[in-house]
């Protein structure tokens, strides 16, 4: 049974209201770092537990924090990324959708941590209904004397506001938000100066993820070094996964970092083994933008070691056999998953959300997206699988904002390890004319078509 | 600080990118830029042409940056050095950029009104390819009227948004910017607004392609027809100093004048740009000087040209000479026969 810290309170009878949470034992943090902790002490223990952004980039909390600029004598900003966008990743909206305080307050502890007196909740637009339960919770803890002047008479003011994006998968990258919060339109800022010199109008800012923040109370309440003692290595604490796709289980787990992928994917703690019983053909661990897994890499590495739940396992080897943990949205294909049509999805996506600011991405991702719905549709030729891998490789690492490499490394994966599958797209246009091509007949069953016609 | 550009070490201040010191050296180091414009502030890092290869960092941090990274925008280092046109990674990116501009942007070169001064024009003779790998069609706009003097053409735009920033810091009221995301991006007035904005002009000289050009010079003249001029005004809204382009006596258009890089060295108004078109409102001031391999220069009255003597009639009468001789019956032997052999040696007469 894993260990609960994110959703210990999850199915308490009532938790999205204040008197519930606080019955329950919420806002210690508050009280704790207000009266007993200054703020650098809580910033050493959130450096000392190891956390780190849980938004994708996996970058140490706790350092990000250490680089806000406190000497320029500016106003410094919390912001909250809840603008969580990407395929396959629901994870911040269940924490926000059923125990909202906890956001709450580990927003409250983490501005004072900053020294931030104006913190932000930025949520994506398609989020109107949790919009409102924040606001409502906010508004409690308002009441309750949790947020305002001078809380709990410790001489610090805090004022939290939810602001609602327009909609936009981009918003969701740290300098776009930031513009977009501003109210401009949400392009990228090119880095440096990073927010944390030159962030919300132009002051220090921390801009994290939702889970990130919702991790702190549980690491001032008990310590830094507790927290860090869950997981393994870098790998430290608990991570939510958003699982979906063709297994038993699907929904949001809270899971130990270090837990290993097929304990995962079959125990019926979590994901519970393949639907109906199908073989495992693939899988995306960490959200739509990270490399997809053949099966042969998904439970064990390159070097056959066990693949773990852990940043570093899940990219063992780089990308020729390795991906990302990313923002744990664990995507499950089985045998009758059609790889092109996928990679295909994921290019439209990133071509309609791409901002346009930078050539290889305006241009580029529109151009794999046509290339591979050609394809898909039985109008593929030969050369443009290798067209294909051209192009993503132009995008890779020049673009702005990373967008660009979530863009292609999707596509660089699905040719590496199923090529195969995009030849017979290719030479076989009659039969892939049939959307649901691969169902009745799994790619396994017609892959020695495309052998034989190699030979 | 001392920065060192394809094995070119030079001082510069602190704040110096590597874009504007490779300028300072000049020459085939200098990296090509369709979104910086050194006159507008906030320009820069949006067209991934300047990407350079920064092999060393500085003297305090040798490592080199990982990523091929955008001079325009990246700062200068004590002992940095920088790889430019020298390097494989950096040659490639340009291509690649080039060949994604020129995937949705119309060759229409022969109809538009940029050709012969057009950035891109000038990055695909260096970068482009001669096979074009797009197949699928390309992207268009429906025509806009933005205006009494500006004329937008959606499908050459490739989003720079040099314009916008001129909208942004030139004008009040701005009524323009951009639309939509990804390659949807479009340059557009609000709610069909008209841009008639006192400085708006100077829009049509920022923009490296044909996107926006002048209504009131549209389909006049190719510019290499054209004998640009600097020229003066007094000016009560702008410097008034500008370069007129005349075709004959006529002055059919009106610019700001722009430097080697293409950017215009002061902004001026409409006034000056469209309303000013008498040769007798200017002060002439002489022939407007261009790099040596621009288009413009085809039609080049500046330079000292090395006299060319023709001799018509001598050329003429060479021919006929030979000609002549042919024709006449006088220098024929009347006994030769078709085959060459004589039937008598003697010759006529």
């Amino acid at each position: 049974m894993g260990r609960k810290i994110l959703l210990d309170k999850i199915n308490v009878p009532g938790i999205k209201t204040y008197e519930v949470y606080r019955k329950e034992g919420g806002y210690a943090s508050v009280e704790k770092a207000l009266k007993k902790m200054t703020p650098d002490e809580v910033v050493e223990e959130v450096k000392t537990s190891g956390l780190r952004g849980r938004g994708g980039a996996g970058f140490p909390a706790g350092m990000k924090w250490s680089f806000i600029d406190k000497k320029s004598g500016k106003p410094r900003h919390l912001v909250c990324n809840a603008d969580e966008s990407e395929p396959g990743t629901f994870k911040d909206r269940y924490l926000m959708e059923y125990i909202p305080h906890l956001l709450i307050e580990g927003m409250i502890t983490s501005s004072y941590a900053l020294g931030a007196n104006l913190s932000y909740i930025y949520i994506r637009g398609e989020y109107m209904w949790v919009y409102k339960i924040l606001e409502k919770a906010i508004a409690e803890a308002k009441t309750a004397g949790w947020l305002g002047k001078n809380i709990l008479g410790s001489g610090y003011d805090l004022e939290l506001y939810v602001q609602i994006g327009g909609g936009a998968y981009i918003c969701g990258e740290e300098t776009a938000l930031i513009e977009s919060l501003e109210g401009n339109r949400g392009n990228p800022r090119i880095k440096p100066p990073f927010p944390a010199v030159q962030g919300l109008w132009q002051n220090p800012t921390v801009v994290n993820n939702v889970e990130t923040i919702a991790a702190v109370p549980w690491i001032v309440n008990n310590s830094g070094a507790d927290y860090a003692a869950i997981g393994i290595g870098r790998s430290t604490g608990t991570k939510l996964i958003s699982a979906s796709g063709n297994i038993k289980n699907q929904g949001v787990f809270e899971i130990d970092l270090g837990l290993s992928v097929y304990e995962f994917m079959n125990s019926d703690e979590y994901c519970g083994g393949m639907q109906t019983n199908r073989p495992l053909k693939a899988l995306v661990p960490g959200g739509s933008s990270v490399p997809i897994l053949p099966a042969n890499l998904i439970y064990k590495t390159a070097n056959g070691e066990d693949r773990l739940m852990t940043y570093e396992s899940l990219s063992d080897g780089g990308f020729a056999t390795g991906s990302m943990l990313g923002s744990g949205g664990f995507i499950v294909y089985d045998d009758r998953a059609c790889i092109v049509r996928n990679t295909w999805n994921f290019a439209r996506f990133y071509h309609h959300e791409s901002c346009g600011q930078c050539t290889p991405c305006r241009e580029g991702t529109g151009w794999l997206e046509k290339v591979l719905w050609r394809i898909e549709n039985g109008q593929g030729r030969e050369e443009d699988i290798d067209l294909l891998w051209s192009i993503q490789s132009k995008i890779e690492g020049n673009t702005i904002c990373p967008l660009g490499d979530a863009a292609s490394w999707p596509v660089a994966a699905a040719i590496r390890h199923f090529r195969d599958e995009f030849e017979y797209h290719v030479r076989f246009p009659e039969k892939i004319k049939n959307r649901d091509h691969f169902v009745a007949e799994p790619f396994e069953k017609v892959k020695h078509l495309v052998a034989k016609q190699t030979v | 600080m001392k920065v060192t550009i394809d094995g070119q070490e030079i001082d510069v201040e602190p704040g110096t990118t590597i874009l504007q010191a490779a300028r300072m050296i000049g020459g085939e180091s200098v990296p090509p830029a369709m979104c910086y414009y050194s006159k507008l502030k906030g320009t820069g890092g949006k067209c991934r042409c300047c990407l350079v290869d920064v092999t060393k960092g500085s003297d305090n941090d040798p490592r080199p940056m990982p990523k091929l990274v955008a001079s325009c925008v990246t700062g200068c280092q004590d002992g940095m050095e920088v790889a430019s046109k020298k390097s494989e990674r950096v040659r490639e990116a340009r291509n690649a950029v080039t060949e994604f501009l020129l995937i949705n942007h119309p060759l229409d070169c022969p109809v538009c009104d940029q050709a012969g001064e057009c950035d891109l024009q000038n990055l695909s003779f260096e970068h482009g390819k001669l096979q074009q790998r797009f197949i699928e069609d390309k992207r268009t706009f429906e025509p806009e009227n933005i205006g009494p003097y500006i004329q937008l053409h959606m499908n050459r735009c490739i989003v720079c948004q040099r314009c916008v920033e001129v909208a942004d810091q030139l004008t009040d009221g701005r009524v323009h910017g951009v639309l939509n995301r990804g390659d949807h991006s479009q340059i557009s007035t609000c709610v069909s607004a008209a841009i008639d904005n006192e400085f708006s002009g100077n829009m049509i000289d920022v923009c490296p392609v044909g996107a926006l050009t002048d209504k009131t010079f549209r389909f006049k003249s190719r510019v290499w027809f054209n004998k640009p001029f600097n020229a003066h005004r007094d000016c009560d809204k702008c410097c008034g100093k500008t370069t007129v382009w005349m075709f004959g006596n006529e002055i059919q258009r009106v610019t700001a004048r722009k430097d080697e890089y293409h950017e215009v060295e002061e902004f001026i108004c409409n006034t000056c740009r469209f309303d000013k078109k008498e040769v007798s409102d200017w002060v002439i001031e002489g022939p407007r000087k261009f790099e040596k391999d621009s288009v413009i220069n085809q039609n080049n009255y500046t330079r000292k040209l090395d006299k060319v003597v023709i001799n018509t009639e001598k050329g003429i009468l060479e021919g006929r000479e030979i000609d002549r001789k042919k024709i006449s019956m006088a220098e024929i032997d009347y006994n030769e026969k078709i085959d060459g052999t004589n039937i008598n040696s003697k010759k006529n007469g």
